[in-house]
């Protein structure tokens, strides 16, 4: 009787060590981090083009769809993201607001020199602290933001598919 | 009188870079304590990727500000979650994690012990 019940425990423990096991094959190994930030840091930001220092409170409104984009220069899925921001621009509904992370002012600006400028305005992050306030860990890295909430982050570049989405928000 | 000056700017130069050894202190440990989200086998600490600069820069920075170990620990889980942390702080996601060996520990004592009750007999 105590050998059955062993052997019944063994079956269930290496059942229950398999599942796991399983399911962790499956499981993606890039984490994304669950961050409990809803509403934007409070922030004061240098900014690239103008000589002047801005808040949170000055750039983003409420009643209206921000869209805040953390770049380099010398970030290559930048590079490829940039024709969705371009084109994305001529929605009216939204702002595009630029966040250049660690970058040589010089080479931002013959970044968008060369593929075009869709940053309504475009603050400057040299030391990657911002960024961290943001809850944001590379570039690039997009938010929507509506009524100073954070309501959609996306994690790497945009492409189509992310862009009809974020037009559908917006609508 | 030059003397007791000389001695005053001594022990005053000595208990600043004092003060600056345990805030390096602090900051290493909770450096070392931070998982890079970027390399993710590797701490803050050790890590030299921008994330991980950046995040050196924050935890010094916020320690300047005053905030204490718990609070800087508090501001990255917020930001990050609770996997930034390599040792995991206590709360209802980890109550189990926590007290598991505990519960083995007694589990096992318990068998242990009637085994040595049954001997006796």
């Amino acid at each position: 009787m105590t050998n059955k019940i062993i052997y019944f425990l063994f079956v269930i423990f290496f059942l229950f060590i398999f599942i796991i096991f399983y399911k962790g094959l499956n499981n993606s190994n890039l984490y994304t981090p669950n961050t409990e930030i809803k509403s934007i840091p409070k922030l004061t930001y240098e900014s690239l083009l103008k000589k002047s220092s801005l808040n949170s409170k000055d750039i983003f409104n409420k009643n209206r769809f921000y869209l805040l984009n953390i770049w380099a220069s010398w970030c290559v899925p930048c590079r490829d993201e940039h024709p969705f921001l371009i084109s994305l621009n001529k929605n009216e509904n939204i702002k595009i607001i630029g966040l250049n992370y660690k970058d040589n002012i010089n080479n931002a600006k013959n970044f968008l020199n060369e593929l075009g400028n869709p940053y309504s305005t475009i603050l400057l992050d040299t030391d990657g602290t911002k960024a961290i306030e943001w809850g944001a860990y590379g570039v690039p890295e997009t938010f929507l933001i509506y009524e100073n909430k954070i309501i959609k982050r996306y994690i790497g570049p945009l492409n189509s598919e992310l862009l009809d989405e974020i037009k559908i928000y917006i609508k | 009188m030059k003397f007791f000056k000389f001695i005053l700017v001594i022990l005053i130069f000595f208990t600043f870079s004092l003060l600056k050894a345990d805030e390096i202190k602090l900051e290493n440990k909770i450096t070392k304590n931070l998982r890079c989200l970027i390399c993710q086998g590797q701490s803050v600490y050790d890590s030299d990727s921008e994330f991980a600069i950046s995040l050196k820069l924050v935890v010094k920075n916020k320690i300047n500000e005053g905030y204490s170990e718990d609070q800087i620990y508090k501001f990255l889980t917020k930001k990050y979650g609770d996997w930034i942390l390599y040792d995991p702080q206590f709360n209802k996601n980890t109550y189990f994690l926590w007290f598991l060996p505990l519960l083995i520990f007694v589990f096992g004592g318990a068998i242990i012990m009637k085994k040595f009750i049954n001997i006796k007999k």
